[in-house]
């Protein structure tokens, strides 16, 4: 059992009807009929969080539905998914909002919404973000874009203040990134494709740690990927600036060499970038400057992905792979703990998701700690098992995995949602 | 040579690859001299050329080269294809492929789109005829073609004798739009390959963003640079892939790094001038000096023909024993 203080081995005890952890205790003996789930050797922790999920629905059904993409999280330990707005429509209505969290219902993890910041993410004027906000909706970001103009962000952030939610950018100066494929540099030269600099993504990490020190609003950055947006978020948190941030498991993984073959499979938004963006990211990561892994999941049909690099849809898939890419790159340096709370206890406080939302029905309290009439949202990670990427074993919609063929040490064995088991021995149940 | 299943990027030849696809070109370069300047070596094979970007010279030298070699010539016009219906690149390959083509030669917009043909396809191979800002390795090819075979004529010799350690330590002069140029990116690596120094000189917005990995030197000036340099290969300012924001005007541009009359006086006498074409006359090169003896721009022209049948050659027909009208090779 893994809890925020250590590791101690111990049995749990579920009450499936409630819910909820009934008995934690060195060995418990289970009651006739009830259902024992075997999980010698492995590591039982709170429900993995993702503040980062594209799930497409509405608009991009071919590519994921947000029961596919809630079946992903779920086999990947995940209790609680927070989905992207950029489909189609986008969700900057209460409408669409209402949507997704009912396509939600039922699913094999919660599903929860954040808004857009913007109409349409056009950048233009701001999304009805109190109507949003009532359904429940804390997270607010046009992601896939960020907010271009500062006058807006700045009148966003006081906004956003006042209803007491959190807006998250997706940090890219659209003009400096204009064009680019991949991230400028030593590849991108020699490849001839058109780069995307790491200054487009740190100008606006700078300009928005001013705004959050000029609004004192809080502002969550999505995907960090270089070494200076990394630097200059461990600044404004030493200065006390209410900043979050998290990281994408293929920027602790994988760099821009992976491009050589100009396998479209490899794009991605912000692009993978240099070995020294790798170390900074998995640094930032181990000393508390970035506060959550968070998957970016982002499918796209085969076809989406089948044409030139350049002409290529950024995304790869990350759900299914998140928690053995952390525990590969980041448990020999942070131990397990950590990790978790990576991966669960703080991307949930990001969200707001520690506790359940009374205007969100159905959601409960996530993040842990796993304890006596806490909800049983569990993720059981065997660390003696592993897990092979292979097309089949996929359960999103789409293929676009970047690490077909590969094996990573660990695997997640079962994921319990409110006292169900969902998955059940690395299959889904829902 | 094993010679490579499909030429992707000048790199697919290294030195030895380069010195044959030479070898051969010169030989063909015979057979074009002749009355009937055509071969049946490739009888019954069917070659389609992809453009999916506007060219002139390179694909009627390559539809050229396969007709002297006697194939048949697919030519997809894009602007009357099924691509303008929505057909994807894939899609396109594939359709084309079940026809029983032997060999793909594309030209696209995308840096990549041959890597990932070559991909697709299960028999055919692929010649890369230009990839965005990438490569253009059938250019780099015959620049290297022309520049020894001027080098011969200057020796009384045939280029066979100079052989191919002729280009050791000849001092080639990229100028131009390097960052967009998919000619600079297939040069630096054929010259480098056969022993050459390679040298750059571009407005610091022309250079590609990073070096890291190229074999080159950078100058400073180019006035400075054209006194040490035996080949001069200019580029086209690539207006249509926006290049002529990348300097405040062309006539500045012109005024740095324009082949001028002026600059032409520092050339060392001997001095190469190529270019890949098509030439802008009055903005990367004057006019007069685009006429001058030492440019050789029509012999590049010429000899692309010649170099693209040693391509489809050694692609196609390379296992065919013994195979008629193969011309016999000095």
């Amino acid at each position: 059992m893994v809890g925020p203080e250590g590791t101690s081995r111990l049995d749990v005890a579920v009450d499936q009807t409630a819910g909820t952890v009934v008995a934690l205790a060195a060995s418990l003996d289970a009651p006739r009929g009830a259902l024992v789930l075997e999980a010698g050797g492995c590591l039982v922790g709170p429900g993995l969080v993702d503040l980062h999920t594209h799930l497409r629905q509405p608009g991009r059904e071919e590519a994921e539905t947000v029961e596919t993409g809630a079946r992903a999280a779920a086999l990947g330990g995940y209790t609680a998914v927070v989905a992207m707005p950029n489909t189609e429509p986008p969700i900057d209505t209460a409408g669409v909002a209402r949507e997704v969290l009912d396509l939600g219902r039922g699913c094999a993890a919660e599903v929860a919404v954040a808004g857009a910041i913007t109409v349409g993410r056009a950048g233009a004027a701001l999304a009805p973000m109190g109507e949003l906000a009532a359904l429940g909706v804390t997270l607010f970001t046009d992601d896939g874009a960020g907010v271009q103009d500062g006058a807006l962000m700045r009148r966003a952030l006081d906004y956003a203040k006042g209803l007491g939610v959190t807006l998250a950018q997706h940090c890219e100066d659209a003009c400096l990134a204009a064009g680019g494929a991949m991230h400028e540099g030593s590849w991108s030269s020699r490849l001839g494709i058109p780069g995307v600099p790491a200054a487009a993504e740190e100008v606006m990490v700078a300009r928005d740690i001013a705004l959050a020190r000029l609004t004192g609003a809080p502002i969550h950055f999505l995907h960090l990927s270089t070494a200076g947006s990394v630097e200059l978020v461990r600044r404004a948190k030493a200065d006390g600036l209410p900043v979050t941030a998290e990281a994408a498991p293929h920027h602790m993984l994988l760099t821009h060499a992976a491009v050589a073959g100009y396998d479209p499979v490899f794009k991605v938004n912000p692009p993978l970038r240099t070995d020294e963006d790798v170390i900074a990211v998995v640094a930032g990561l181990c000393d508390g400057t970035i506060d959550a892994v968070a998957t970016d999941h982002a499918p796209h049909a085969p076809e989406a992905k089948d044409v030139p690099f350049d002409q290529a849809p950024p995304g790869m898939l990350g759900l299914q792979t998140a928690l053995p890419i952390a525990w590969e790159v980041l448990s020999p340096a942070l131990g397990v703990e950590r990790v978790f709370a990576l991966m669960s206890a703080q991307p949930a406080a990001i969200a707001r998701l520690r506790v359940t939302d009374p205007r969100l029905a159905g959601h409960s309290a996530h993040g842990g700690p796993v304890e006596v009439g806490a909800t049983a949202n569990l993720c059981v990670f065997d660390p003696t098992a592993s897990t092979t990427v292979e097309p089949g074993w996929l359960a999103s919609r789409s293929r676009n995995t970047p690490y077909a063929g590969r094996t990573f040490a660990g695997a997640v064995r079962h994921t319990v949602l409110r006292g169900e088991p969902v998955v059940i021995d690395a299959s889904a149940q829902r | 040579m094993s010679a490579p299943r499909h030429l992707l990027s000048v790199a697919d030849l290294g030195r030895d690859g380069i010195a044959e696809v030479l070898r051969v070109a010169e030989a063909f370069a015979e057979v074009e001299r002749r009355s009937v300047p055509k071969v049946p070596t490739l009888r019954g094979k069917v070659v389609a050329t992809l453009f999916f970007e506007e060219s002139t010279r390179t694909r009627l030298s390559f539809e050229t080269a396969a007709k002297r070699l006697s194939a048949d010539v697919l030519s997809l016009a894009v602007a009357s294809s099924s691509v303008k219906k929505g057909e994807s690149l894939r899609d396109t390959v594939e359709t084309v492929e079940a026809m029983g083509i032997d060999a793909v030669i594309i030209r696209h917009s995308s840096a990549g789109a041959p890597h990932q043909v070559a991909r697709w396809v299960e028999r055919a191979r692929v010649v890369n005829a230009g990839d965005g800002w990438h490569e253009h390795p059938t250019q780099a090819l015959l620049d290297c073609f022309t520049v020894r075979q001027v080098l011969a004529e200057r020796k009384g010799a045939s280029p066979e004798e100079l052989g191919i350690d002729c280009f050791e330590g000849l001092r080639v002069l990229i100028v131009g739009d390097v960052r967009h140029s998919r000619v600079a990116r297939s040069e630096v690596l054929a010259y480098r390959a056969l022993g050459a120094q390679v040298t750059l000189v571009a407005p610091g917005s022309l250079l590609p963003p990073s070096l890291e990995g190229w074999p080159v030197e950078v100058a400073a000036d180019f006035d400075d640079a054209l006194g040490d340099a035996d080949v001069v290969s200019l580029l086209r300012l690539q207006a249509e892939r926006g290049s002529g924001s990348y300097v405040p005007s062309l006539r500045e541009y012109t005024a740095g790094w324009g082949l001028t009359a002026r600059r032409v006086s520092r050339l060392r006498e001997h001095a190469i001038v190529t270019h890949p074409g098509p030439m802008v006359r009055g903005v990367e090169i004057a006019s007069d000096v685009a006429d001058l003896p030492r440019t050789v721009v029509t012999q590049q022209v010429a000899n692309g023909v010649a170099v693209r049948m040693a391509i489809l050659f050694l692609l196609l027909g390379g296992e065919l024993p013994g195979a008629a009208g193969v011309p016999a090779v000095a």
